[in-house]
């Protein structure tokens, strides 16, 4: 009855196959966004990058633009205040923010991306590769994260691209720890073996077998590494090494106007504050989105148990 | 004796009297959700063990959890008694619970190895159960000795100093038994002690909980998925579906005459080591808590259904010498279904053999598992590899299969010689051979659906458009009887018997002509294994195929092979036509094998078997 069926089902339509596609990691984002923990970080964060993204559009002066005394105390006039130049404040604020954020986000993607491929080819090729991978990620490691990225700066010059592929360079190896590990866990697994017995090839084994079940892992890393990528750059900037002094910079503010901070405090708090409520909302987040992730990704068997006793209605 | 806090346990004697009696326990899920168990209610007498019984996820270990007065995370124990020697455990203060727990009532879990603290040497473990309660026992340092003794351990100064990592599992379950039984409780709960144990040492450690429950008097409550295990050594035995016990009486009786349609369900489904039967299996899944509906929780899946089973809730009603929970108890007792024969094996084929295994001899780094092993697989032939756990059969699938690739010797498939590991193997080899793994629960990839899965095969093995490659999959998801509308399901929507399938059909696809299948019913319900087995079976009949099945259970064997290879310590210890290696008295290492495969009591051949040995406990 089965092998010759006389009439043979209609053929399966590509929808039904492929599923209603289900975004797990957008739900699980969704899921962390509504816990207490998850809702502050992420309004923390996004309220800094709003700031950042629609600030060069109300600054009330041009950045640049000497207006005033230097160190001027707040007034109805400058919101803030003025800096060491007297500039307006205010306006360096809301315009220097977004070369910082597209920094970081680009550090972060350079990072994550480096070390996941590291990391998981280190853990699923095992042997030599293991080796050599992980050893050159050591050496790395070896460099304290900013110090690396300042050795680098300081042999090729201060530019912005250079700068991001320093900071992302230097994610790469913790990146790599941590997917080196969770790619272990998975790569022991059945669906991989049977994925090798197809004759697959190992490039596509870690693409489409591994790495759609790192999905948590690696946006948990990416959070964590948004924050330290905002940090160094952040710090990098207050060092000088960042955009040039006529450029508006939440770190480059911080350290032009240290010595008016008796005359116009604002001029330093308010840049450092802004960076520390970002680093503190990305941080918050990511934290939330991990304890919902763990909650997610438990081992299959235990996932199928806890369906047994029907505990997924509760939580 | 001290009057402390536990009342002091002096029984050396078999004592009579009830010991435990559960009446109405209910388990629920948080502060109002539905309930996980309800309506339980039994007694145990001294000396007596009562098995519980069920498919995973019926509530057993829930209810045995309960009778320590324990609620898993999320669960609440809602209402109901447990009386224990007349005092009831959940109407208890929380330190006077404590000090029950270990005394007057034990728990042995089912993973001796997690249940033991690495840290710690097992005297150190064993003694720190006496200490904590101070005052049950004059002599802590004897007591263990004596202990030891009972579990058929030395009690010597080297044993105590062990650490459990230096334990087989079976010494390990042994050092939990002896924990258990340290403080003389009233009552010993078990929970699957067994399960990860082969049949030898299962069997030891089942003599052993039967002798010390005489001895001393203590009722026992054993939690068990494993009929034949029960069937040998409980007095009672209860059986749970979806949280209540739907079939409770004498063991003997009950399982020589079952009556409830789920019991008979799972009676049918376990293997006869005497005679070649079609297993049948219960189809379905067991409702989850709060989707039991109004009726009687088994009907969507029972035989016997009528309308009013769907409407109307069933009361126990005691039928038999045993109470059943069923509205047509009165009409089922009388009907005795039987199972039928499987048809007569094929002869023995003179045919060149599909795979042809020759002087195979493998290893994991320095340790050797394999030596010398040779074996033929028929065209249109099962052959069964049958061993204890350790015998090296999976090490020989995974040879075969390319998986494993440190192994010498030859196997020759449709007489071309194979490479060692996979990635050395043609396409066409590959798709020939195909191989099904032990766990579903890990050879399904998460984030794809059940479409995707079985299609990636098509696609890996051949250019077929979409509209080919989809037709097949639909077809071939039929005939592993599962229907279009789980294409778009993902892996942990299924159950594990559905995963299975699953796998099955991943390996069906492509059209094989040989199909190794590794233990793949060893992580099921017994329930659930006999649907896949006969599966199996009608597949491999249907196609032809030539299949090497690997498992540890001989009785499985006569379900679906003609012919049998018998691995010890890695190397064959026999082989030849099933009815040979069954009917004739063999080898030491098969007839242990044989000999301690536990039967069901009901319809294993009178006197012999499990229940012949009752109470004698034999040292290995």
């Amino acid at each position: 009855m089965a092998v010759n069926a006389p009439a043979a089902p209609a053929p399966a339509r590509a929808q039904e196959i492929g599923g209603i596609r289900r975004h797990q990691w957008a739900s699980v984002l969704w899921a962390a966004a509504r816990t207490p923990r998850g809702a502050i970080g992420l309004g923390l964060a996004s309220s800094v990058v709003l700031l950042a993204v629609i600030g060069p559009f109300v600054a009330p002066y041009a950045s640049d633009a000497l207006l005033t005394l230097t160190f001027a105390k707040p007034s109805g006039q400058f919101l803030l205040g003025s800096d060491f130049l007297g500039r307006d404040v205010l306006s360096r604020l809301l315009d220097g923010g977004w070369v910082l954020l597209i920094m970081a986000a680009c550090a972060t993607a350079l990072g994550i991306a480096g070390g996941a491929a590291a990391g998981i080819s280190a853990a699923y090729l095992r042997g030599r590769s293991d080796g050599i991978i992980m050893r050159a990620v050591d050496v790395i490691l070896a460099f304290p994260q900013l110090v690396f990225a300042l050795l680098l700066l300081s042999l090729l010059g201060p530019k912005l691209w250079l700068i991001t592929i320093a900071v992302g360079f230097s994610h790469a190896p913790q990146v790599a720890r941590v997917l080196r590990s969770a790619t272990l866990d998975i790569s022991e697994r059945d669906f991989v073996k049977a994925a090798e017995l197809q004759g697959m090839r190992p490039a596509k084994v870690m693409t489409k077998e591994i790495l759609p079940n790192l999905v948590s892992p690696l946006m948990v890393e990416a959070g964590l590494r948004l924050t330290y990528s905002i940090v160094i750059i952040a710090g990098l900037a207050f060092l000088g090494f960042g955009q040039p002094p006529p450029a508006a910079n939440w770190g480059l503010m911080i350290n032009e106007n240290r010595i008016g901070l008796p005359l116009n405090p604002w001029a330093v708090i308010v840049p450092a504050v802004l960076i520390a409520l970002l680093t503190i909302g990305t941080n918050t987040f990511t934290d939330a989105f991990a304890r919902v992730a763990i909650g997610v990704d438990r081992r299959p068997e235990e996932a199928a148990l806890i369906e047994d006793l029907g505990q997924e209605v509760g939580e | 004796m001290s009057q402390s806090i536990a009342p002091p346990i002096e029984t050396t004697a078999a004592q009579r009297g009830v010991r435990l009696k559960v009446t109405d326990l209910e388990v629920r899920l948080g502060e109002s959700g539905p309930d996980v168990v309800s309506e339980v209610s039994f007694a145990v007498q001294a000396g007596e063990v009562l098995g519980l019984v069920g498919e995973s996820g019926s509530g057993k270990s829930t209810v045995a959890l309960a009778l320590l007065g324990h609620a898993r995370r999320g669960l609440r124990i809602t209402s109901g008694q447990v009386l224990l020697d007349g005092a009831d455990l959940l109407a208890m203060s929380p330190d006077a619970l404590r000090a029950a727990r270990g005394a007057r009532v034990s728990y042995v879990p089912q993973d001796p190895s997690s249940a033991l603290n690495p840290t710690l040497r097992v005297g150190t473990q064993l003694r720190e159960a006496l200490q904590v309660h101070a005052g049950a026992v004059e002599n802590p340092r004897d007591r263990v000795a004596e202990v030891m003794r009972e579990v058929y351990l030395d009690a010597t100064p080297e044993m105590l100093r062990r650490y459990p990592h230096q334990l087989s599992g079976g010494q390990q379950q042994r050092i939990a038994l002896a924990m258990a039984f340290a403080c003389r409780p009233s009552l010993i709960v078990l929970d699957e002690p067994t399960t990860g144990l082969d049949v030898s040492t299962q069997r030891h450690v089942l003599d052993t909980v039967r002798g010390m429950c005489r001895a001393y008097g203590v009722a026992a409550v054993y939690v068990s998925h494993d009929l034949a295990v029960v069937s040998g050594l409980v007095s009672d035995v209860a059986v749970m579906y979806a949280g209540r016990i739907v079939e409770i009486g004498r063991t003997a009786r009950l399982f020589r005459e079952p009556v409830h349609p789920y019991t008979r369900g799972l009676i049918g489904a376990v293997p006869s080591p005497d005679r070649a039967e079609v297993l049948t299996g219960i189809d379905g899944q067991q409702p989850r808590p709060g989707r039991r509906g109004a009726g009687c929780s088994f009907a969507a899946r029972c035989g016997y259904a009528i309308s009013d089973c769907t409407t109307e809730a069933p009361e126990p009603v005691v039928i038999a010498g045993r109470s059943v929970r069923c509205l047509r108890a009165w009409d089922i007792q009388a009907t005795h279904p039987e199972r039928p024969a499987v048809a007569s094996c094929p002869p023995a084929s003179t045919e060149a053999p599909t795979l042809s295994v020759r002087g195979v001899s493998a290893s994991y780094g320095t340790t050797s598992v394999l030596f010398d092993v040779g074996l033929d697989v028929p065209p249109r032939a099962c052959v069964a590899v049958v061993g204890e756990s350790g015998s090296g059969k999976t090490t020989l699938a995974r040879c075969a299969a390319g998986l494993h690739s440190n192994w010498t010797g030859e196997i020759t498939f449709q007489g071309t010689a194979l490479a060692r590991a996979a990635r050395q193997r043609g396409k066409d080899v590959l798709q020939r051979v195909q191989y099904i793994f032990q766990n579903p629960y890990t050879s399904l990839n998460p984030r794809k659906t059940v479409g995707q899965i079985v299609d990636q095969q098509l696609k890996q093995f051949g250019d077929l458009s979409f509209r080919e490659r989809s037709a097949r999959v639909v077809q071939v998801l039929e005939d592993v009887s599962l229907g279009r509308d789980f294409l778009s399901r993902y892996p942990d929507q299924l159950s594990g018997g559905e995963r299975q399938r699953v796998a099955i059909a991943r390996a069906l696809v492509v059209e094989p002509d040989l199909l190794i299948c590794d233990e793949v019913t060893s992580s099921l319900d017994v329930s659930v294994q006999a649907i896949i087995v006969e599966l199996l079976r009608r597949i491999q009949e249907e196609r032809q195929l030539a299949m090497i099945f690997i498992t540890h259970n001989l009785a499985l064997v006569r379900s679906i092979a003609q012919s049998a290879v018998v691995l010890c310590d890695g190397a064959v210890a026999e082989s030849g036509s099933v009815e040979q290696i069954l009917s004739r008295p063999a080898p030491p290492s098969t007839g242990r094998l044989m000999e301690d495969v536990p039967k069901l009591a009901g319809l294993a051949r009178p006197g012999s078997g499990a229940t012949a040995a009752g109470g004698r406990l034999s040292e290995p």
